[in-house]
């Protein structure tokens, strides 16, 4: 009896898509391993590669001056983070990571928010927000060319197993999983769409069909809803999640920020 | 025990998407991989068809299939070209596969259009919805039936 139902559990995880072994071994890396700039209209990638045409050098810009703007507290950012002390060169290619003062998984956007609440005594910026886009696009930018490289053991090992467990699970009226997409049909055309590997390399990212500079969570967000699935909140643990898987699965790509996408 | 197991594997599957509503729209025989009968005996209509077909708002089925001579930019190649489509398929096949294509390919990229249930974390619009009706399947039917030969 105990093994027809430890046989029968089975049967349900991988129904469910989630199957218990596999999710702590290495992603499957889609090979050879692709930037979603590969799979660009040749002018969307020259607006990328034109530091003076890209759009997102707007928020950049932006970022970078309210990198060195003094808080109430009278600190700027630019007060901690030199080049010689606390440098953010490189720093961005290994996010998401742990914080170890609450042991709790953080991105790019919760870190800078961190900062504002631990060491600026100022109020965190709204996910989205112009603000907080701009620094996020700042800092990322300052690790352009930096391999990904993230840390998946101890307290974020959980994290990654339920990174992936979002991925391979389908979801959504239309009942499919981001790997059906971004591992199984990456260079196969959905409409005028080349679906790429599904790498979140480019982000914050300026997307010609939001006219705008947007966050990972929003491009996941567009994802979800193509297949008629509710998308998660902005900063939502399983957004969280997939980002680290995704960074994990793109380990070997470099930081692109300010990527151009259609 | 031999009865019960089904049953309790039943529920185990069911658990795991937290819904237990049947899996179709509407009540539907599948036999082999074919749907013989229309859909809530609805009438096809091939023109109306072929709008369903191309349209963003409807079965938007050119994001992953071509059909040669449709008016439709951009015509998608993740699914196979369905020019011709009726020369390998009856409509009974062509049928469930509009219908239901993840019950004959669990893994396939194809949405099950006439799906409701059993289903993960679909959006508040979409819940216990087909993606199409049985009239928009039924006119897709006629519309990919009539594909290879004359059109009458
Ligand atoms: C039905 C197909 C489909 C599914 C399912 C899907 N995506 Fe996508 N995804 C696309 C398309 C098309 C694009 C836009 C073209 C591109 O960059 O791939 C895209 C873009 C992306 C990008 C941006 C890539 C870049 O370089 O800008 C990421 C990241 C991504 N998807 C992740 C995901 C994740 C995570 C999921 C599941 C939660 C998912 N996708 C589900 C089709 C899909
Ligand atoms: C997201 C992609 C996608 C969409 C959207 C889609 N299909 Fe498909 N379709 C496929 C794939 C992939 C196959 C091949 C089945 C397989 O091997 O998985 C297929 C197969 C088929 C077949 C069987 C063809 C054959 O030769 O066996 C028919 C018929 C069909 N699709 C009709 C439709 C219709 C009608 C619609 C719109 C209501 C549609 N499809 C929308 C991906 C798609």
């Amino acid at each position: 009896m105990k093994a027809g139902l430890a046989f029968l559990s089975a049967i349900c995880l991988t129904a469910c898509g989630d199957d218990a072994t596999s999710t702590q071994s290495p992603p499957a890396q889609p090979q050879p391993l692709q930037s979603g700039y590969e799979f660009l209209q040749p002018q969307t990638q020259a607006l990328q590669d034109d530091d003076f045409a890209n759009p997102g050098f707007l928020w950049i810009d932006r970022g970078e001056a309210l990198f060195t703007k003094a808080a109430a507290s009278g600190e700027a950012c630019s007060d901690c983070h030199t080049d010689t002390s606390l440098p953010l060169a490189g720093a961005a290619a290994h996010y998401p990571q742990i914080d170890s003062g609450s042991s709790d998984l953080i991105n790019l956007e919760g870190r800078i928010n961190l900062c504002r609440t631990r060491h600026q005594d100022e109020a965190p910026l709204e996910y989205e927000s112009d603000e907080l886009l701009s620094l996020t696009a700042y800092v990322a930018y300052l690790s352009r060319g930096t391999p990904i490289s993230v840390d998946i053991e101890g307290a974020a090992s959980d994290w990654y197993a339920r990174g992936r467990d979002y991925f391979e699970a389908r979801r959504g009226q239309f009942n499919l999983s981001c790997t059906q997409c971004h591992d199984d049909n990456w260079g196969k055309k959905l409409r005028g769409d080349t679906i790429s590997q599904g790498h979140g390399t480019g982000f914050p990212a300026y997307r010609l069909e939001w006219q705008s500079l947007g966050s990972l969570h929003r491009r996941l967000r567009d994802c979800d809803a193509g297949v008629r699935a509710e998308p998660r909140p902005f900063g939502s643990a399983d957004y969280l999640a997939v980002e680290l898987y995704l960074a994990k699965r793109a380990e070997g790509l470099e930081v692109e920020t300010p990527g151009v996408r259609r | 025990m031999r009865t019960a197991l089904p049953v309790l594997a039943m529920t185990l599957l069911a658990g795991c998407s937290g819904e237990t509503t049947s899996r179709l729209a509407t009540p539907v025989e599948i036999t082999g991989d074919e749907i013989t009968a229309p859909l809530l005996g609805l009438q096809g209509d091939a023109v109306r068809g072929e709008t369903v077909f191309a349209d963003r708002e409807q079965g938007h089925c050119v994001l992953c299939h071509a059909v040669e001579g449709l008016d439709a930019e951009f015509q998608g190649n993740v699914g196979p070209a369905l020019t011709g489509v009726d020369a390998r398929l009856n409509e009974g096949q062509i049928r469930l596969r509009v219908a239901d294509i993840q019950s004959l390919w669990p893994d396939t990229l194809m949405p099950s259009y006439y799906r409701s249930g059993g289903l993960n974390q679909v959006a508040p619009a979409y819940a216990g919805e087909p993606a199409l009706t049985a009239q928009q399947i039924e006119d897709l039917v006629a519309y990919l039936g009539k594909l290879d030969g004359e059109r009458t």
